[in-house]
């Protein structure tokens, strides 16, 4: 195609169009993939294109997309073929619209002459000073070689990992079952930690222990809802099209005659949205934007989220607006709950820094009984500012309170659910530790013998960063060095080199396994080549628990494999070990993984749940490839209650019988006291002038693994963010563009200065995650009772480095709100 | 906005534009499908007279269709020299009006010199080269490419950077 991208190749009629989840954010929007043989093209005419579209002419607004970042050329069975993927105006979810992340899908896919190109094709082992090429065989044998020495000498413990554990790119049901099998039923390693956190633990512990789980209604819930309450969510930027199909339409009222229909007894009106951010984040802009007196902004203080829930629980119950019926009939534990959280409007409003006017208007639009007599239906949905907020355990807790007195759960239009980064995809049998582990803290200590860092990458995503990644290539090093004497002198001294190193001087052997060569790997010593969708095929789970299968359509390159027959590569290797010296108990231990495709991995977790932990529940057995293939891009919602008429029929809203998930079948309550900041977190506002809040921006996915690689990401974003506040910014003689350093007694960051009259002064915003420039860099090691990071708990100060001419001159510093 | 040296020019907007400044292609010799060259990797884009340079308002658009009827455009004098800016202030450039993401019309915001995109709220910048500032495209906003012939004045139309929307091809 033309370098001047003003063209592309349109799918022959008869190209082949299979199922593509976008496996990006949460949201899991349906898009479909085309794929013809490299050379032929469609034409313009509808008979001539698969898209049944006349490029003839031009076509109108709305009606589909189609760019040159949605086609690319990959191979398959040694062919080259055109791909095109676009988004699939049947799926219920996004209705054909399409992300910016979703729209790039083909644009990252392996081509050789592509974007991606520097995708691991093969195993890398480090030979002490350079990085070579080496086969599964060899790769298997030091790996395996160096965790049978460990777990024969050291125990499970020694073995660390840093793993995924969601859906979509670098998780899937099936490659979570095969990692987690291999991670807990054959190593039986504790030492786990998770892609984003330090440990195996849940963002969503509390909500868990009162009994209702975090994805308990459906995006169809959001066009019903009388009120949402976004609670430290920025939809706009991160669960895109659920906001724009199904929040929106609610907030302009395009979901008014739905509501009608639905509720026929009930007063309804165009949805109100509560946004509760102490930021004016581009979502709060684009809904005051489009209904201004609907939108109540809640700009509470950093940290203060607590506070807000007690201040409202105890207002609600003061005027009456709970439901008594509910609560004496469904749940625990509301008198102690009540108590424990008990806060005036008053003292409610000097912590938050919220009038008591807006705390009285939020009640009122959110738990005011309607006209008609009715509970308001008020959706509570959150995200990262409560995950990643001041005692994740805590405020779960206070919200969850505060949705259970006032029964919004359970019916139709409320809900109380996280909104999610990744799609989920989580079966894995049960862990083997009692309580999770802060993995980081142990690296840092000195523990652990071997690490393997699977599909994630902390230098970019944890906390206290600076010391975890100096520690990191401290320990690294030591195994490097000893890597260096043994050159030449084959596999088996190398697996001594490595075990005298870990045993005797504090090193760390090191195994990346990724699409990339990540930042992370530049301290390993091992890259194992995986894997993503569209190279296999991979089920998940979006936001509202909907299963689809994306179908595999293309090879990986080189010899990369999915994860779930890497884990499955390693227990071979590693039983192959017991078998050859004749332990066959142990040699039993690493059995079970004899699959040759993904799907053997769902046959073996997913469709077998007994004594497993898995999303799909009891009925997993119920889901085929098969199934989910002809249920298209609209899948089915978990839990499914059963396979009718050739249908697998799911839940679109989970606790409408009010049975909850404890044992005793109600929810719980639980207290929730206002307690302030962490006195680690208070110690460091104390200190530095700004708050260092930090989060995603629509253009970036995760790591920006792919993004960093994408030049229309880079350009936009060639180091990481951070929004100032003018006049502060003015006055440490900083301009957009700038570098500037950002440092507390934890560590120094940089990012690039982007001034934004919406900060307020002393705060700031820093994207997260960033290859160049990375916040985790200057976040306290504090973390909840679950060892859940506080990233938003920031404070630091900052001074300008540089100007960088070139980002002023290539980069917009346009406002990123839409006002 | 600095001022830019040539170098940044280059680098910014393409050979194409600095071409554009040093050669002047007569508006009338208009390419057409009919004359397209099989051997060529670049569309056959017509050449079209836009504007007298010295006729634009300062920060208002003036509207276009390029490469044809069914495709609106806007030219922009913004007043200070821009990447990818012509003219003899190096500060007129033109884009497609049809957002990149959809489709929808975007509509110029001359006080904070963006598109502003109403269907799903993606903002491009007028001044970095159509930039998407943020919102839901994955392309910039497609930018006319423009020529000035400094001796009659005149800023002609001679091609597109970027796909427009709703087509398979900037020629139909």
């Amino acid at each position: 195609m033309s370098h001047n991208k003003d063209r592309v190749p349109l799918p022959p009629a008869g190209a082949q169009k299979t199922n593509m989840t976008c496996h990006f954010c949460i949201v899991g929007c349906g898009y479909h993939v085309y794929k013809w043989p490299h050379g032929a093209e469609g034409g313009r005419a509808p008979n001539e294109n698969a898209l049944g579209r006349d490029f003839r002419s031009q076509q109108p607004p709305l009606s589909g997309t189609m760019t040159p970042a949605m086609v690319n050329v990959v191979e398959d069975g040694g062919k080259k073929y055109n791909i095109m993927i676009q988004p699939d105006r049947e799926c219920v979810v996004n209705q054909g619209l399409t992300s910016t992340r979703g729209g790039q899908m083909a644009t990252i896919m392996y081509n050789a002459d592509g974007v991606t190109r520097d995708r691991l094709k093969y195993p890398r082992l480090f030979t002490g000073d350079d990085w070579v090429d080496v086969s599964w065989d060899e790769a298997m044998a030091v790996y395996a070689g160096v965790t049978k020495r460990m777990l024969d000498t050291f125990g499970p413990d020694s073995i660390m990992f840093n793993a995924f554990d969601h859906g979509g790119a670098g998780g899937g049901f099936e490659n979570t079952w095969g990692s987690g099998k291999l991670m807990f039923s054959a190593l039986k390693t504790r030492m786990v930690r998770i892609h984003n956190r330090p440990a195996y633990n849940s963002e969503c512990h509390a909500t868990r222990d009162m009994g209702i789980g975090e994805l308990n209604n459906s995006y169809e819930d959001s066009e019903l809802a009388d009120t949402i309450i976004f609670i430290g969510a920025n939809a706009y930027e991160t669960q895109t099209n659920y906001f724009l199909a199904h929040a929106l339409p609610n907030l302009t009222g395009a979901s008014l005659n739905k509501k009608k229909q639905w509720f026929k007894e009930e007063t309804v009106d165009n949805g109100r949205f509560i946004l509760v951010d102490p930021r004016r984040s581009l979502t709060t802009a684009i809904c005051e934007t489009n209904a201004r007196d609907r939108v109540l902004h809640l700009q509470i203080n950093p940290g203060t989220d607590t506070a807000l829930f007690n201040g409202l629980l105890t207002y609600v119950v003061d005027k009456g607006w709970h439901d008594q019926d509910f609560i004496a009939q469904h749940t625990t534990g509301f008198d102690e709950a009540l108590k424990a959280n008990h806060m005036s409007l008053k003292e409610c409003s000097w912590i938050t820094g919220v009038s008591v006017e807006d705390l009285e208007k939020a009640a009122d639009w959110a738990y005011k009984p309607k006209q008609s007599g009715h509970h308001p239906r008020t959706a509570h949905l959150y995200e990262k500012g409560i995950i990643w907020g001041n005692d994740n355990y805590r405020i779960q807790s206070a919200l969850v309170d505060l949705v259970l007195a006032t029964h919004n759960v359970g019916r139709r239009g409320t809900g109380v659910c996280r909104l999610g980064g990744h799609q989920e995809g989580y079966a894995r049998p049960p862990y083997p530790g009692k309580r999770p582990v802060y993995i980081d803290q142990e690296i840092i200590k000195g523990n652990g013998k071997m690490l393997t860092v699977w599909a994630c990458n902390a230098f970019q995503s944890t906390l206290n960063a600076q010391e975890y990644r100096q520690t990191l290539y401290r320990r690294a090093n030591i195994v490097r060095d000893a890597l260096a004497q043994v050159r030449g002198r084959g596999v088996d001294s190398m697996v001594d080199a490595i075990f005298d190193a870990v045993t005797n001087r504090g090193g760390l052997f090191i195994t990346t396994i990724d699409l990339y060569p990540t930042k992370f790997a530049q301290a390993s010593h091992l890259m194992l080549p995986a894997a993503h969708p569209g190279e296999m095929n991979l089920t998940s789970m979006n936001g509202e628990r909907r299963m689809r299968l994306s179908e595999k359509f293309m090879d990986p390159p080189g010899t990369a494999k999915p994860d779930c027959l890497i884990a499955a590569e390693i227990a071979n290797s590693i039983k192959a070990l017991y078998e050859k010296e004749g332990n066959k108990t142990m040699a039993q231990r690493f059995s079970g993984f004899d699959w040759k495709t993904e799907e053997d991995s769902f046959n073996d977790g997913f469709r077998n749940p007994e004594g497993i932990d898995s999303q799909g529940g009891a009925t997993g057995h119920l889901v085929t490839y098969d199934r989910l293939r002809q249920q298209g891009n609209n899948g089915v919602q978990l839990p499914v209650r059963e396979y009718r008429d050739n249908r697998l029929i799911g839940t679109e809203m989970v606790y409408t019988d009010y049975k909850f998930s404890t044992a005793d079948g109600k929810a719980h309550f639980l207290p929730a006291e206002w307690t302030g900041l962490p006195e680690m977190v208070e110690s460091q506002r104390k200190k530095y002038r700004f708050w260092i809040n930090n989060g995603r921006t629509n253009h970036i996915w995760q790591t920006a693994y792919h993004d960093q690689r994408v030049d229309f990401r880079t350009r936009r974003y060639p180091m990481a963010p951070i929004e100032l506040n003018p006049a502060d910014a003015k006055e440490l003689g900083i301009e957009s563009g700038d570098v500037v350093e950002v440092f507390n007694d934890f560590g120094s960051t940089f990012a690039m200065a982007y001034l934004e009259p919406d900060m307020k002064p002393d705060h700031t915003f820093m994207m997260f995650g960033y290859f160049n420039g990375n916040v985790g860099d200057v976040v306290t090691s504090w973390t909840d009772r679950n060892y859940i990071p506080y990233y938003k708990g920031t404070w630091a100060d900052i001074r300008k480095v540089s100007s960088m001419q070139d980002y002023k001159e290539t980069v917009s510093f346009k406002r990123r709100r839409y006002i | 906005m600095n001022q830019l040296n040539r170098r940044d020019f280059i680098k910014l907007g393409g050979a194409g534009v600095a071409a554009g400044v040093a050669s002047m292609t007569p508006t009338s010799a208009l390419a057409t499908p009919e004359s397209y060259n099989p051997g060529a990797t670049t569309l056959p884009y017509p050449q079209t007279a836009v504007a007298k340079a010295q006729s634009l308002p300062q920060n208002k658009v003036v509207h276009f269709n390029y490469p044809d009827e069914s495709s609106p455009c806007v030219v922009i004098r913004m007043g200070h020299p821009v990447p990818g800016g012509v003219g003899p202030n190096m500060d007129i450039v033109a884009y497609s009006t049809l957002c990149t993401h959809m489709g929808c019309p975007v509509s110029y915001d001359p006080a904070s010199r963006d598109f502003k995109c109403p269907c799903h709220f993606s903002v491009f910048d007028s001044e970095k080269m159509g930039q998407m500032v943020t919102g839901q495209a994955t392309e910039n906003l497609p930018k006319i490419r423009l020529e000035y012939d400094t001796s009659s004045d005149s800023v002609t139309a001679v091609g597109v950077d970027g796909l427009i929307f709703g087509r398979q091809a900037n020629i139909l």
